[in-house]
């Protein structure tokens, strides 16, 4: 059994939930995390007789990110009622666009193993969301909360060229960058503000048409969405390597036994019955408002790396991470105005910084680290008033208080000994108190003085300026 | 086109709606007789006609974005059935 | 003699003396229901209470000498698909019998600002799906003229409280000839504006793409006034049309010298010989009036209504599909599960007219037949539209009868529901077109009202009601009334 006896194809559905203030057809707040329907009235209950109306900055938000997308946007767009029966479906239909969506023909570039990939989009259309079910009583029932329902969304589908599970997440990831640089969605997985489903089919190399796909749901993080495609590349390549049949169906990721399930028997055969919604009219985008819109959109992660590259000379690597997320990339923008050392900027962005948020689990915004704090402590390892080691110190608490170093510095008496004298005083103490390592030394074993500096700059709580103490003991010990 | 009750069966499944045996024989025969009735429309030549969705032109209806109360939960739950914990209660998804 | 068959102004005049107040009018309404509707059955919830101290409260602005509004204490009753806060709304329905609403129709709340006293809601086909009342789950309204036979349908409950002097006015709703067909039988005056010129929200969707609320009056006047109050754009209706409201009340100058009249032949086609014979009649009074017409034809009138079943009944599958005894409505007993729950909910909710509908719809729209019904009627729908858009060059007003016939005897057609469909093929191009019309009453056939149907403009209210006006002032029709 093995997958590399096939060519892997996935394409990818992404919803992200625009960031408007109140939903789509009516004025209840978007607001995530409420009491259950809490944001609810009339019209997005599905009461008889309401009626909805389109809130303009859901359709400015999904032409913007359209446009970040590439994509070419409609003159003529509209409604159609996607008709289904669910709880979490007030109207038992989800107005949605069918054959007229916002835009088509985008793609975006992704990079993987230091290649990049064109991914085509096929279309982006503009929805609302459906409420949320809970189930209670042991399975026997269902609680609805209708305060999602009516949350505009953009629905984006990609061309079936995604070909792994790693291009998946980088697909992903990139979208969510674009999707944050346009400012139009909070775009947090563990929110649901940003969503995935997946198509994935497996076919001899060579083989023209595709396999039987296999639909996948419920993958609700950037790993979840790698690991349930990885799962599902495996498990079709060994059904296929022992001439089994794919079924095609949908299938949930279950994060906590690492497998994909189907959901055979929940599904009905479904006949959406797609029609015009006669409730609204035709959205005509003319050129004048597709001009206002493209005048919104800020500089996206490939043009901002590019120039990160070929302005700032950052290698290509550390340039695509930092871009990666609009809130870092812009805090590393915003240390460069206090240092012109951007590669060192980029160092403890990648390696502090991104290395904290990883292991704690926070967001940027949930520390307080500020870019003139990171700008200035590197000057302040420039001109030797701290050393690379007091700055660990002074980085920590930068996350945690936001002061400026120059503050913590003084607060907690950090500034590097500089003054020779003072040096050189607990050099002749080390250099006393350890003749077997002095006479190593002397033997011609040079890690010695390793620890004798180590030793001085334990003595000096590691405020001794390293170069100095490096330099003196030497000359202590040639001495 | 004729309609079979098997039809019939199925555009029931889909409006969620349980017929009797009698009812499903009465409406097949009814069905085929209304859409042989619609058969008419077909005497008509509509190749290069545009469907009306809406007779008025109306477009770009839209509204600013802007944030109203919601309604207070004795009138979210005013008509519901059940209710539980602030949320509306269903049966379970079983088939 | 009933106090509601003054007209609008002698009313206000008299309250205004201090000669009526508006308790005694609302004292009328309730007596002439007390009276009467066990027989005509017209009513399905009243609010006597409420209406009671809506009459005080306009009583004292009587005295106090506020500001009154242009419906100023006259009791209506509004069909049971325009929602009514607190006040229960049923659509003639099983599955909404106990609901509740949450809100004010846009049409209520105007009223309730024109300073009308709402009665009580109006019986009609469950879900305005009928011609008859005979569809509403609760009980058939019947005809004032014969209390054998039907109102016509949808609006029954609104046109024969009305005729039977059970509200001063009422409000009805139009998607293929709701509110006109049953003006027609129950001898009064229906209207319905143009499509967008009064606000849908809260009124319970039929056909989305085709419903209107309209006013249902004793005379034409009255009609002007009601229409007066309840039109204009709505925020809350997208396909409200954000057109100037014509002021209808001075467009009634009783002028309709060189008045331009289309007659299409095919609405003379196979109707009753006597209601041909009364709109013909009613056309040479209106010639003496100084009005001209001329033959003309509008070929596509035939295919309207096959037409319009299949976009109705697509349109209503989608619209009803919210009833599901989740939030509300009448959710059935011991489902084990949510499909059995949908399922069961929806037939023990629904009757067999609505079921009916259901089905043709969701087939019409189901994957593989949307191009050959639902799409393909959409396009007849424009040919229609078309015919009256080229008649409208040459003509100011279409005019025929309302109804290929009078009202006909309960239980006659029920089984029958094609039958029943082709009673609407005078009203049904018309609303296809979202052209306004209305029917005023024209004479009678064998002691029933026959209605003259007079279509205008699009947004040309003020034509047709002039034109009806007119006509109304010379002749004596309206001023019949059923014995009770």
């Amino acid at each position: 059994m093995s997958t590399s006896k096939y060519e892997t194809v996935i394409g990818l559905e992404v919803h992200v939930e625009l960031h408007t203030k109140s939903k789509i057809f009516c004025g209840c707040s978007t607001e995530f995390g409420a009491p259950p329907n809490t944001h609810t009235c009339p019209v997005c209950l599905g009461h008889p007789g309401v009626l909805p109306v389109l809130n303009r900055q859901a359709v400015d938000y999904a032409i913007k990110a359209a446009m970040a997308l590439n994509c070419e946007i409609g003159d003529v767009s509209k409604f159609d009622r996607k008709n289904y029966f669910y709880p979490d479906s007030p109207k038992a239909y989800q107005i949605s666009q069918f054959d007229q969506p916002i835009a088509l023909n985008g793609y975006i570039d992704i990079e993987v193993n230091g290649t990049t990939k064109r991914i085509g989009i096929t279309r982006l259309h503009l929805e609302e969301d459906a409420g949320k079910l809970t189930h209670v009583d042991g399975g026997y029932a269902s609680l609805v909360d209708f305060n999602r329902v009516g949350t505009p969304l953009i629905e984006i589908v990609s061309e079936p060229e995604i070909s792994s599970p790693e291009e998946a997440r980088a697909y992903l990831e990139k979208m969510r960058a674009i999707m944050q640089y346009c400012d139009v969605s909070d775009v947090k997985m563990e929110e649901g503000s940003l969503r995935c489903d997946a198509n994935i089919s497996l076919r001899p190399h060579g083989q023209k048409e595709l396999g039987t796909k296999a639909e996948l749901k419920n993958m609700n993080s950037f790993r979840g969405v790698q690991r349930g495609l990885e799962y599902e590349q495996f498990r079709q390549a060994e059904a296929l390597d022992e001439g089994e049949a794919i079924v095609q169906e949908t299938r949930r990721w279950d994060e906590a036994q690492g497998k994909t399930l189907s959901m055979r028997g929940k599904e009905q055969a479904h006949d959406y019955r797609y029609f015009p919604d006669p409730d609204l009219v035709k959205i005509y985008i003319d050129q004048d408002w597709k001009d206002r819109i493209r005048a919104t959109i800020p500089e996206l992660p490939d043009a901002r790396k590019a120039r990160y590259t070929t302005e700032l000379g950052l290698p290509s690597y550390d340039a695509g991470v930092i871009t990666s997320s609009k809130p870092v990339a812009d805090l590393f923008e915003e240390s460069l105005k206090y240092t012109s050392d951007a590669k060192s900027v980029a160092n403890w962005i990648m390696g502090d910084l991104l290395g904290h948020l990883n292991s704690t689990g926070q967001e940027l915004s949930e520390v307080k680290l500020t870019g003139q704090g990171l700008g200035e402590m590197i000057g302040l390892i420039e001109k030797g008033t701290i050393s690379s080691k007091i700055a660990k110190t002074v980085f920590k608490e930068m996350l945690s208080s936001g002061k400026l170093p120059q503050v913590i510095v003084e607060e907690q008496g950090l500034v590097q000994i500089s003054d020779e004298g003072a040096i050189l005083a607990i050099v002749n103490e080390v250099v006393a108190e350890n003749p077997a390592s002095v006479e190593d030394y002397k033997a011609g074993k040079d890690k010695a003085i390793g620890f004798l500096v180590g030793q001085v700059m334990k003595r000096s709580k590691g405020k001794a300026n390293p170069g100095l103490v490096n330099k003196l003991l030497v000359d202590v010990l040639k001495s | 086109m004729s309609i079979t009750t098997k039809d019939v069966e199925h555009v029931a499944r889909l409006a969620r709606l349980n017929l009797t045996q009698e009812e499903k024989e009465t409406f097949t025969e009814q069905l085929n007789s209304i859409l042989q009735y619609a058969e008419k429309l077909n005497e008509l030549n509509t190749e290069d006609v545009e469907a009306t969705t809406h007779v008025l032109h109306l477009s770009n209806v839209m509204r600013e974005d802007v944030v109203k109360e919601s309604l207070p939960s004795e009138k979210v739950f005013l008509n519901a059935p059940d209710e539980e914990d602030g949320q509306f209660k269903v049966p379970a998804v079983l088939e | 003699m009933s106090l509601f068959d003054l007209r609008l102004q002698e009313i206000h005049n008299k309250l205004h003396a201090k000669e009526l107040s508006v308790t005694d009018l609302v004292g009328e309404a309730f007596a002439a229901i007390g009276e009467r509707d066990e027989r005509i059955q017209a009513y399905l919830t009243l609010d006597e209470a409420g209406a009671r101290a809506a009459a005080a409260r306009l009583d004292n602005k009587l005295v106090s000498g506020e500001e009154k509004g242009l419906l100023f204490g006259l009791p209506v009753g509004i069909k049971d698909n325009m929602v009514t806060e607190g006040l229960r709304t049923t659509c003639a329905s099983q599955f909404l019998s106990n609901y509740n609403p949450i809100y004010d129709a846009t049409s209520v709340l105007k009223l309730k600002q024109a300073d009308s006293v709402t009665i009580g809601k109006l019986n009609m086909d469950e879900f305005a799906m009928g011609g008859s009342n005979e569809n509403s789950s609760f009980q058939p309204t019947r005809n004032p003229w014969d209390l054998s036979r039907v109102p016509g349908g949808s609006s029954g409950g609104s046109a024969a409280a009305v005729a039977a002097g059970e509200a001063y006015f009422t409000l009805g709703s139009d998607t293929g000839g709701s509110i006109r067909q049953p003006a027609s039988y129950c001898g009064v005056v229906g209207l319905k504006p143009t499509y967008g010129r009064v606000s849908r929200y809260g009124l319970v969707a039929f056909a989305s793409s085709l419903d209107q609320i309209g006013p249902v009056t004793k005379n034409v006047e009255d009609a002007a006034y009601v229409l007066q109050a309840i039109a204009g754009y709505d925020s809350k209706d997208s396909t409200s049309a954000n057109v100037e409201v014509a002021d209808y009340i001075s467009a009634l100058t009783g002028d309709i010298k060189g008045l331009r009249i289309a007659v299409p032949k095919e609405y003379l086609e196979g109707i009753d010989p006597k209601v041909k014979e009364t709109v013909l009649e009613a056309l040479r009074v209106l010639e003496s009036l100084g009005a001209v017409w001329e033959e003309v034809s509008l070929p596509h009138t035939e295919y309207a209504v096959a037409a319009y079943y299949l976009l109705a009944s697509s349109e209503a599958s989608s619209n009803l599909s919210r009833f599901d005894g989740v939030r509300y409505g009448v959710r059935a007993d011991h489902a084990g599960n949510l499909l059995d729950l949908y399922h069961e909910s929806r037939s023990q909710g629904f009757g067999p007219e609505v079921k009916r509908r259901i089905m043709l719809g969701t087939y019409a729209l189901s994957s593989g037949y949307y191009d050959a019904y639902y799409l393909k009627a959409q396009k007849v729908r424009t040919l229609i539209k078309r015919d009256f858009d080229q008649t409208f060059e040459k003509y100011d007003v279409i005019i025929g009868p309302t109804a290929p016939t009078t009202a006909f005897p309960l239980g006659s057609q029920v089984d029958d529901p094609l039958t029943m469909y082709l009673n609407d093929i005078l009203t049904i191009p018309v609303s296809l077109a979202g052209v306004p019309a209305l029917s005023v009453p024209c004479g009678f056939a064998d002691g029933l009202p026959v209605g003259l149907q007079i279509i205008g403009k699009a947004f040309d209210e003020s034509t047709i009601l002039r034109t009806a006006h007119a006509y109304e002032v010379h002749t004596e029709h309206h001023k019949k009334r059923p014995v009770l």
